[in-house]
């Protein structure tokens, strides 16, 4: 009897050293990676396939919420179909607007008329020639369509008229940002309503199909007026995290993936191009002002104390990308205010303090949800977070979510006590960044209130001198900081990797995937 | 002569095993309520990722959380699960069980027709229909697979019901004027023990199973909570930098069910034998 | 022919009923559907236009029917995240999941009958018990485990696939196949060695009965009566036990194309339940009990036809 049970007892154990035996020979795998270049020839042989095909595979960690350019919310899905929509005139990578399907525009001296003439003979992917109908139809439906306010709003108090060629639109009052709006209208053919399932642009790639949760498939407009794109067929895989989209990566299945983080491409060792800059966010723990006790702007201030920035990016994001301290990135320096970053230190007492005042002096607890998606960095920051909070007795409880329910339940619901996210601007204005923040913007998910903000904000907007309306904008962000609207964290390093025998890849002060200049060499 | 010895060593063997594995599981478990070797929710910076050494028996994982002490609080997670699922399932599947195969009659027919559809589904999936509706939590979980595990015990209670029913001493004691909860409870619930032991050890097997699968597609229970199937979904992103985190993690569910798995193959065979 | 019209019959009734239940579960206790689709500052005429739009003031019972008459004509309503119709988004990814079941099944077809075979003719104690012990274990590992561990060692170490690099069958047939063995592998290891436990059991009590014994006498070799007689035998309950296993593979999709990044209907379940996409979540449930349904009127009928003695019962 008792060799039966050591047979079974020699078995187990023998099952135990396989699996030890395993693990010891892939670590040992692993690390002699290093030294050889072995590991990164495999990928040149998958991209080779690729490079002959000329296509590439691009990765993007979260799904598209919808291919009708007048739905779509996230940045996510803006970045891709870029390649795919155009207005009358585009974003170009160093921050200005060139013509896209207007060959022309000029603007009346007063401010107050804009006049684009139409570009001859560029053709919608389904074949058919751009009209004036079809601009004036497109202008419409951006104009009633909820989900891009700003742009909504600067177009419905506009009057745009057809004049032959050209359309006319004529302002209230003179607005400098009003060409990054007209830059968001996108021009599609009027009165076709399959945008959602198969959507119609003019821009350098055509739709070819898209299938939830896996892909989005682009390929070359020949019949493009501008520069062709160069590649004939791009790929965009959906993976549901960056961790996913890294493994693909280092074993060379995508051949470029962008908005990676330092920790990610430092355990990448398969021999692509780094490029890096910053990836345009306001990251902060966003608290819902709507509720208790975050209506309460001592508390508010007492969390800012309380958290130490400088140790949450240490951990969450290696210490790399910038500090920001209000509601705008450091690349857009005309109104960035890098004083605003230190405005609150690292201070337990003071924060203690705070919250004693505020009626708090045992704390409280609260929730922050954030997308599951984005566990890092953001479930690293909250992670962070929760036990520096733990030391001024703020009990708090992580509430991951899967980023489409983070989308209808905290963006639009505002069903939340506090969200960590990164928020860009869909146009590149001061007040893409701050409109939102305005009481009554639909925007508003924090439900901040301030009657010193929203006229700060107006008056900005009315301004025509450019020095008035800098310093106007940037006493609204003043104002964030002072009332604490949110604890400001950091705008993110990026980094985009991409297959060696690519080049031309071009970053924009925007979340944008331009893939129309990618090429291989 | 020679096989039985043999026989009754093999029960004896699957007993020990298995009985010794859960009970060491069970332990860490029942420790983690009062003691962890470190806090499991304390972060460090210093040790992110850190592989397994004398400080952390099985490493760290990506906050610098000791991989080992999110391992026994997970265990007691998924304890108090499944001793409650089973605690519900088995009570409520008695009481059901018994009175159905006592009484017989249309209820009867009725429940065993619904019971028979339910255990055709898997559970994991009726399970994910609930949540579903409901919402996820360890409280709903609970009572999500609480329900479903019902009809499993309810049957076999049913059979043992019937099949003693009919014995002659219960006929005698009906004759005798003892009544029928008293029979019921005293003399027939008896009976059922040896069917419902092996029961009880694959209901707990199951439950464990389908709460750290509904963790793993992070439907299940919610962050800080530390729970295996949870961590596990955590750590599979991190299986390029630090395996041992995946694996420790992975083979703490998988011994688990192992530990009671060879416990009621055990117990079934010892059953059989009697 | 009589057993399988009424079995046939429970078959249909028992549909009725779960899409029913699908249809109260989703449809009648989440509430109302308007606010998720409009938000929260849809105004009481936009509210109201779209319940009447989307005939949320009619009974039940008339709803149902429409309903169920919609879903056998394919119509399954439209995602509230994606603003697709579902039907669409399934067809995308039934041949997806359908491929991983049906590998899966066969790996357990074909490496669990000859493993059982083998298991039970062996008559060796130490083997049998050490056979019995690798088996356990098999048994225990969950299936997400199985998958990690196979992303680690075939994936990251052998490099003999790419964890996450899905293909799909639009792009290249051969490379989403050799995709989909792995992530069906991990599903079948535990079925395996289930089916190897019972089909073992199965013979080893077959071997104990008289006209083994009778066989034996006439000088038949063992193993000629176990080709012959014991293992034809033996196969009765299997085959029911491997029609049912259909049903529990395609639960075990659910996980493991999570572990594999498969783009499946598991994934898509996953990500509505979460995200509170009723639509998708009804439609696939609904789907997803069906199939077990008729697996299981299948293996009934299966089982009727080869051991007639069900008949009787």
């Amino acid at each position: 009897m008792k060799k039966r049970i050591l047979a079974v007892f020699l078995v187990l154990a023998m099952l135990a050293c396989l699996l030890c035996a395993c693990g010891e020979a892939t670590t040992e795998a692993t690390g002699s990676s290093d030294e050889t270049t072995a590991s990164s020839g495999e990928p040149q042989v998958t991209g080779g396939e690729r490079e002959s095909a000329n296509e590439i595979i691009v990765g993007i960690p979260q799904d598209l919420d919808s291919l009708d350019p007048y739905q779509m919310g996230t940045a996510g899905t803006r970045e891709v179909l870029f390649n795919v929509f155009e207005g009358l005139v585009k974003l170009s990578s160093d921050g200005s607007y060139v013509d896209a399907v207007a060959a022309s525009h000029s603007v009346s001296e007063d401010g107050l008329t804009y006049t684009f003439t139409l570009r001859d003979g560029v053709l919608f992917h389904n074949g058919e020639t751009v009209t004036t109908e079809d601009v004036l139809y497109s202008f419409e439906t951006c104009a009633a369509s909820t989900v891009n306010e700003s742009v909504a709003a600067a177009l419905s108090a506009a009057q745009i008229t057809a004049e032959g060629n050209d359309i006319v639109i004529t302002l209230a009052e003179p607005n400098s940002d009003f060409l990054a709006y007209v830059s968001n209208a996108y021009i599609t053919p009027a009165d076709y309503t399959d945008q959602g399932t198969a959507p119609v642009g003019t821009g350098p790639f055509r739709f070819v199909s898209y299938s939830v949760q896996e892909s989005f498939v682009m390929e070359k407009n020949p019949d493009y007026y501008g520069t062709p794109a160069y590649l004939d067929k791009v790929t965009f895989k959906i993976f549901d995290s960056t961790e996913a989209e890294l493994m693909a990566l280092d074993a060379g299945s995508i051949d470029l993936c962008a908005h990676l983080q330092y920790d990610q491409i430092s355990t990448l060792n398969n021999g692509y191009t780094v490029l890096d800059s910053t990836m345009n966010l306001a990251v902060a723990l966003y608290l819902n002002n709507g509720v208790a006790p975050f209506d309460n702007q001592l508390v508010r201030q007492a969390l800012c104390w309380a958290i130490d920035v400088d140790e949450v990016m240490a951990f969450a994001t290696g210490g790399q990308g910038v500090k920001i301290g209000s509601s705008m990135f450091p690349n857009f320096t005309k109104y960035f205010d890098p004083s605003l970053a230190d405005h609150y230190g690292y201070d337990v007492e003071k924060a203690k303090e705070l919250l004693a005042e505020a009626g708090y002096p045992d704390g409280f607890s609260f929730t922050i949800t954030y997308a599951s998606e984005y566990e890092h960095p953001y479930g690293d920051m909250a992670a962070v977070i929760q036990q520096q909070l733990a030391e001024v007795g703020i009990t708090v409880e992580l509430e991951p979510i899967e980023w489409a329910s983070w989308y209808t339940d905290v963006y639009q619901g505002r069903e939340f006590e506090s969200t960590l996210v990164g928020f860009d601007t869909s146009v590149l204005t001061a007040s893409g960044m701050l409109q939102r923040w305005t009481s009554n913007a639909d925007k508003n998910m924090i439900n901040y209130s301030n009657a010193d903000y929203d006229a700060a904000f107006a008056a900005a907007q009315a301004s025509q001198d450019d020095a008035e309306q800098t310093e106007l904008y940037k006493q609204c962000l003043e104002i964030l900081s002072d009332t604490a609207a949110n604890v400001y964290i950091q705008d993110l390093a990026e980094y985009v990797v991409i297959h060696p025998s690519l080049e031309g890849y071009e970053f924009y002060p925007l979340y944008i995937l331009d893939m129309s200049t990618v090429r291989y060499t | 002569m020679k096989t039985k010895k043999i026989r009754s060593a093999k029960w004896n063997s699957f007993t020990y095993i298995g009985g010794t594995l859960a009970a060491v599981l069970t332990l860490l478990a029942v420790v983690s309520i009062f003691w962890t070797p470190y806090d499991p929710t304390a972060i460090d910076a210093m040790a992110k990722l850190a592989p397994p050494s004398a400080q952390h028996w099985l490493g760290t994982d990506n906050l610098g959380r000791d991989v080992f002490s999110r391992i026994m609080d997970g265990l007691g997670t998924s304890f108090l699960i499944a001793v409650s699922v089973v605690a519900i399932g088995c009570i409520m599947g008695i009481l059901i069980g018994s009175l159905c195969g006592y009484y017989g009659g249309v209820a009867d027919a009725i429940l065993t027709r619904v019971c028979d559809t339910i255990t055709a589904f898997p559970a994991m999936l009726l399970a994910l229909v609930i949540i579903s509706v409901i919402g996820g939590g360890q409280y709903n979980i609970i009572l999500a697979l609480g329900i479903l595990f019902i009809p499993s015990f309810a049957r076999i209670v049913r059979t043992e019901f019937i099949r003693v029913r009919n014995l002659n001493y219960i006929q005698s004691a009906r004759l005798m004027g003892v009544g029928d909860i008293r029979i019921m409870v005293c003399h027939i619930l008896p009976n059922t023990i040896p069917v419902l032991l092996p029961a009880i050890t694959i209901g707990f097997n199951n439950a464990v199973l389908s709460e750290a699968s509904m963790s793993f597609l992070g439907i299940g229970i919610k962050p800080p909570q530390a729970s295996l199937g949870s961590m596990l979904s955590d750590a599979q992103s991190y299986l390029r930098n630090a395996p041992w985190y995946a694996l420790s993690t992975g083979c703490a569910v998988a011994l688990l069910i192992l530990g009671f798995s060879l416990l009621g193959e055990g117990l079934q065979r010892s059953g059989r034998r009697n | 022919m009589k057993y399988i019209l009424k079995k046939l019959f429970a078959l249909i009734i028992t549909l009725l009923i779960i899409s029913f239940l699908a249809f109260l579960a989703f449809s009648i206790i989440p509430g109302d559907p308007t606010a998720k689709i409009l938000g929260m500052d849809a105004s009481q005429e936009q509210i109201a236009a779209l319940r009447s739009e989307l005939g949320l003031a009619r009974p039940v019972l008339v709803r149902y029917w429409e309903w169920l008459t919609n879903f056998l004509r394919g119509d399954f309503g439209t995602s509230y995240d994606y603003n697709l119709p579902v039907g669409q988004m399934l067809a995308d990814k039934l041949p997806v999941t359908a491929a991983l079941t049906l590998i899966s099944f066969v790996f357990t077809v074909v490496l669990a009958i000859p493993l059982g075979i083998l298991a039970g003719s062996v008559r060796n104690q130490a083997l049998d018990h050490i056979i019995t012990a690798v088996d356990q274990i098999f048994m225990s590992i969950p299936q997400f485990f199985i998958g990690i561990i196979m992303c680690f060692v075939l994936g990251l170490t052998f490099r003999l696939f790419t964890p996450g690099a899905f293909v799909s069958y639009t792009q290249s047939w051969p490379k989403f196949l050799y995709y989909l063995l792995f992530p069906a592998l991990s599903i079948a290891i535990p079925r395996i060695a289930m089916t190897v436990k019972m089909l073992r059991g199965s013979i080893k009590s077959e071997l104990e009965r008289d006209y083994v014994r009778t066989a034996r006498s006439r000088g038949n070799t063992r193993r000629a009566i176990l080709g012959r007689h014991v293992v034809r035998n033996a196969m009765i309950p299997v085959i029911t036990f491997l029609a049912i296993s259909m049903a529990e593979i395609m639960t075990g999709t659910i996980v493991v194309e999570q572990v594999f990044t498969v783009p499946g209907i598991g994934r898509l379940l996953i990500s509505s339940i979460s995200s509170r996409d009723f639509p998708v979540v009804q439609a696939i449930v609904v789907m997803m009990a069906a199939w077990i349904v008729l697996v299981n009127f299948l293996a009934d009928v299966i089982n009727q036809l080869v051991d007639p003695r069900i008949r009787l019962q």
